[in-house]
């Protein structure tokens, strides 16, 4: 397979070669972008070359002598702000240039919009700086649950797990400025570990359709780049603080960047986040305080021709996890759960006690890319992470203070691509990762290791191809290998290994018998493939259709191989298996969309077909000293997700404006014919804004959203109970009730001067203090969710 | 070709490489492969033991859960039958054996005994038990209690230890609350 890939990146190279042809002539016409005046005296130069000129008194201007391919102008106009733009030559042509005018309505904002999605044919979406702002002080999962389909698997209120179409976890890849982040996303309590303020640009791919980054991401792919930093000699800045009520503090985040007309730029980035114990309307939810830090750092220098970076970042976060979700044993559960409240309520505190988590994470990333001319643009970069998890429980005597769970995954990346774009309706991206990974779990805990020590190494190579058949008909496709080794270290108890059947099939990987305990060396190769192809039509200018199909693979993770172990926090024995292999999906995905000024939607079915499916569920029972546990062990089965995401917008007057999104998804077993299990359920919410620019750009939101009851879930399991000394229903897959939260923004900006901006908000979020449980929040069998929050915002641009 | 050669030519590119190649190094430098460590499971309970004495004779209870969240049951045994109408003394002993030598987990419960309490649910020809300790808050905590059985016939002991539990409580489990360190039952004939 590798040979047939290196024949075709062969032949696309000198494919392309071919094309360089030196006597093409681009005519140009400089416009006023609001009024289409032309403007003479703009100077335009070619990046990269010795090419420049002035436009004449009619705007326009001439470059004779070009070769064919993409080239970079730069126009620049004593009022105008300085552009650079990236045109695609093909014989003589002619370029018609808007530029602005009026610096000071060049918002930030628009800039981006007009940036193209990443993938042509899958379902994208970004969320609006607007959204961000408001979600500055909480987590990436809260924000993007802005976004339809996109829901939230939470530990608490701060852990927060992006869910996309119903798929979470190590099935959603997180790019943190072009980093594939690799931060133990497998634990249901494990967060994201990124500030939600460092990289701005948040974009999500519903699906695993953007090959160049993965071929795993069989949920999604989730993409945080930095806000592009114009090429221009400036120093500018944004300060955001927020003020919560409930948790009695709040965050500060601040960046600073140093630009240079010769693309050089230093920006420098950090947040600082303390809150205590939050609120539910009824009582404090003990010990769910969080405390994070993040800083990051990016130096690099940017032109057409060549481009490095280099940038580091450093994460930390201190979370405390509900004191009363810290159970014995099963009965403890069903206290829990039929009490209807917390069993310990203490006085607020900003402290973190146990049981709680503390998460570092440190990454760092070098890059370079240089464009060739008449070939396309070439892509070198090295990354470097390590995160560090501490876990707490309650420990008692000597133990009190040690960690129950110590890991450090180290992981170091390579990746490199080159895009051969110098045809003007083909372009066509190649390129190979090469990632290895060692993770250590530290015996000093004197707790059995729920993950082992294991090594791992990765091997992609992919190609990915765009082809323009005309203006408004694109075809996207691409093709992935992936090879994946994992070399663990693992202890069993040698009654689990007979238990699981491993004496049977695995004997062969015993390293040490220790009497009670195997030390064993699984080695385990994967070999997946993934494809994508789709299209995207215009449909007049305002409607557009997308259509793709994904078929992704992913290898298990430790987790799924590995896990072994009793967990407190759902009074639950997790069970690994050795014997998964990688699970597939097929998905199709369409999305009817229609943008305009006054009016647009989004209608987005799905069907996600996954065969092999890992699922961890219920499956028996089992007794210790402290009495009955239920046994979660991960199994395949084949799985099946359907689902829809609407959205429409209508703008009634220009002050006036509704939003209306509904997400719906069914997952089924399709072995046993029944639900999947923590699949979220269908929800609806519609927010009306007033808006009005004369008054300092007033904005006044009111939002609704209701959460409907899931109706579709496993069965629930029967356990005996040593307190009742019977079978009891340990009634933990049922569904809590469906609810309706209420918040309201308002938010105005003042002018200072023509660069400072200052932004004040106000924002109340479950506003009528409804209490409420959430299916997929883990700790509602315990307590319920967060009361009303009122916060402020103040956002200082300079 | 031209633009290749253009490429290694330029000082700025060499410099990015040797980054780059730095980068490499440090890829390729990896752990050891020393082999791990084995933990035995620290603080954790795996044996109960309950010394009952009156009448002359000691009787024990014992349950013994040696690979602890593994998939073996308790091992639980009763060494005799107790006597009718009569009152034992009894006495809890708890180790964790997974470690060698085998760890006395009954020293740190007296030590944090505030933050502990035995509750004891009796049934059938059990009639009931009485603490006979008590930490320095003047509460129980039922390492020493004593045992009363009635009539022939057959009974059962649950023995629950809570961790954190409410103190003081009424007795029951309910209201004592906290985490469950131990829950067992024995299934005791009376003679």
């Amino acid at each position: 397979m590798n040979y047939r890939l290196l024949l075709l990146f062969a032949f696309c190279i000198g494919n392309f070669s071919l094309a360089q042809e030196c006597n093409s002539i681009l005519l140009g016409e400089i416009v006023d972008f609001h009024d289409n005046t032309p403007l003479s005296g703009a100077y335009i130069s070619v990046t990269g070359k010795s090419l420049a000129t002035n436009s004449n008194d009619e705007g326009k201007f001439r470059f004779q002598d070009l070769c064919d391919g993409v080239l970079e102008l730069e126009i620049s106009h004593p009022e105008c702000k300085t552009q650079f733009i990236t045109i695609t030559l093909k014989g003589d042509s002619f370029e018609k240039i808007r530029l602005e005018h009026h610096l000071e309505e060049l918002d930030e904002v628009d800039v981006i919009s007009t940036k193209p999605n990443i993938t042509l044919s899958a379902q994208e979406e970004k969320l609006s700086q607007s959204e961000l702002e408001k979600n500055s002080g909480r987590s990436l999962g809260d924000a993007l649950k802005s976004i339809t389909g996109v829901s939230s698997l939470n530990t608490g209120a701060n852990i927060v797990k992006p869910i996309i179409q119903g798929l979470n976890g190590s099935r959603i890849l997180i790019l943190n400025n072009n980093v594939r982040m690799q931060d133990m996303e497998w634990g249901e309590e494990h967060a994201p570990n990124v500030d939600i303020n460092s990289n701005q640009d948040i974009r999500i791919i519903k699906g695993a359709a953007a090959l160049e980054y993965s071929g795993d991401a069989i949920g999604g792919v989730i993409i945080m780049n930095p806000l592009p930093i114009a090429r221009t000699d400036s120093l500018f800045g944004k300060t955001q603080l927020n003020l919560f009520s409930n948790g009695r503090g709040g965050n500060l985040t601040s960046s600073l960047i140093k630009s240079y007309k010769s693309g050089l730029f230093i920006k420098g980035q950090g947040s600082y986040k303390k809150l205590g114990d939050m609120e539910s309307p009824d009582y404090i939810l003990s010990n769910t305080g969080i405390q994070e830090l993040g800083v990051s750092l990016t130096i690099g220098k940017r032109d057409f021709i060549q481009g490095w970076e280099a940038y580091y970042s450093y994460f930390d976060s201190e979370i405390g996890i509900l004191r009363a979700s810290h159970i014995g044993n099963v009965d403890d559960l069903i206290q829990s759960i039929n009490s209807g409240q917390p069993n310990i309520i203490n006085d607020f505190s900003f402290n973190i006690n146990r049981p709680n988590q503390e998460v570092t994470h440190h990454l760092g990333k070098l890059s370079y890319y240089r464009r060739f001319e008449g070939l396309g643009k070439w892509m070198i970069q090295y990354d470097f992470q390590n995160n560090r998890r501490f876990e707490y429980d309650i420990r008692v005597g000597s133990d009190a203070n040690k960690a129950s769970l110590d890991l450090k995954l180290a992981t170091h990346s390579f990746a490199t691509n080159i895009k051969l774009d110098a045809k003007e309706n083909l372009e066509v991206k190649i390129g190979l990762v090469g990632r290895y990974q060692t993770n250590f779990a530290n015996p000093e805990t004197g707790v059995r290791r729920l993950i082992p020590d294991y090594d791992k190494y990765d091997l992609g190579i992919f190609t990915t191809a765009t082809y323009a058949i005309n203006d408004d008909f694109t075809f996207d496709g691409g093709f992935r290998y992936d090879f994946n080794r994992m070399n663990a270290q693992k202890f069993y108890r040698t009654s689990r290994w007979e238990e699981r059947g491993y004496d049977i099939d695995f004997n062969d990987i015993i390293v040490e018998d220790l009497g009670t305990q195997l030390l064993v060396n699984p080695i385990f190769d994967y070999h997946n493939v993934s494809a994508t192809a789709g299209f995207k039509y215009n449909i007049g200018n305002e409607n557009l259709l997308r259509f793709n199909y994904s078929l992704a693979q992913r290898a298990p993770n430790p987790s799924e191989l590995f896990s072994d172990g009793l967990h407190h926090s759902a009074a639950r024995i997790e069970l690994g298996e050795l014997r998964i292999k990688s699970e597939s999906s097929s998905k199709i995905s369409l999305s009817l969309e229609k943008n305009s000024t006054s009016w647009g939607y989004t209608v987005a079915p799905y069907l996600n077909n996954v065969n092999d499916f890992i699922i961890l569920e219920p499956t028996t029972v089992e007794f210790t000293i402290r009495g009955a546990f239920p046994v979660w062990s991960y199994r395949q089965t084949n799985a099946q997700l359907l689902g829809i995401d609407m959205s429409i917008y209508n703008q009634w007057t220009t002050n006036i404006r509704t939003d209306h999104k509904f997400s719906w998804v069914r997952g089924e077993d399709k072995s046993s014919k029944t639900p999947l299990i923590n699949i979220p359920s269908a929800n609806i919410s519609n927010s009306i804004s007033y808006h009005k620019t004369a008054w300092n750009n007033l904005t006044i939101g009111l939002e609704s959203q209701y959460v409907f009851e899931q109706k579709r879930f496993p069965e629930n399991i029967f356990v005996f109970s040593p307190q009742e000394q019977q079978n009891v229903e340990l009634d933990i897959n049922t569904p809590p009730d469906a609810y309706h939260l209420i918040a309201f923004d308002v938010e105005s900006t003042f002018s200072i001067s023509k660069k400072n901006d200052f932004k004040v908000g106000l924002r109340a979020t479950n506003l009528l203090n409804t209490s409420y449980r959430d299916y997929l929040n883990r700790q509602r069998y315990f307590a319920d969710d967060l009361g009303r929050t009122i916060s402020a915002r103040i956002i200082y641009k300079y | 070709m031209k633009t290749i050669s253009n490429f290694f030519g330029s000082p700025k590119i060499n410099k990015s490489i040797l980054i780059l190649g730095f980068g490499l190094i440090a890829l390729s430098c990896s752990d050891d492969d020393d082999a791990p460590v084995a933990v035995d499971e620290e603080e954790v309970i795996t044996t109960m033991t309950i010394t009952l004495t009156g009448s002359g004779n000691t009787i024990t209870l014992q349950s013994q859960d040696l690979d602890g969240d593994g998939p073996n049951n308790p091992e639980i045994t009763v060494s005799d039958n107790l006597l009718a109408n009569t009152t034992y003394s009894g006495s809890i002993e708890l180790l964790n054996e997974a470690e060698s030598p085998a760890e006395d987990i009954t020293e740190e419960i007296e030590e944090e005994d505030e933050e502990h309490q035995f509750f004891f649910t009796t049934g059938g020809a059990i009639s009931g038990v009485t603490y006979s300790d008590e930490d320095s808050d003047g509460n129980p905590v039922g390492l020493s209690f004593e045992l009363t059985t009635g009539d022939a016939g057959e009974g059962t002991l649950l023995v629950t230890l809570r961790h954190e539990p409410t103190k003081p409580n009424d007795g029951s489990l309910a209201d004592a609350g906290g985490e469950t360190d131990i829950a067992q039952s024995f299934d005791i004939t009376v003679q």
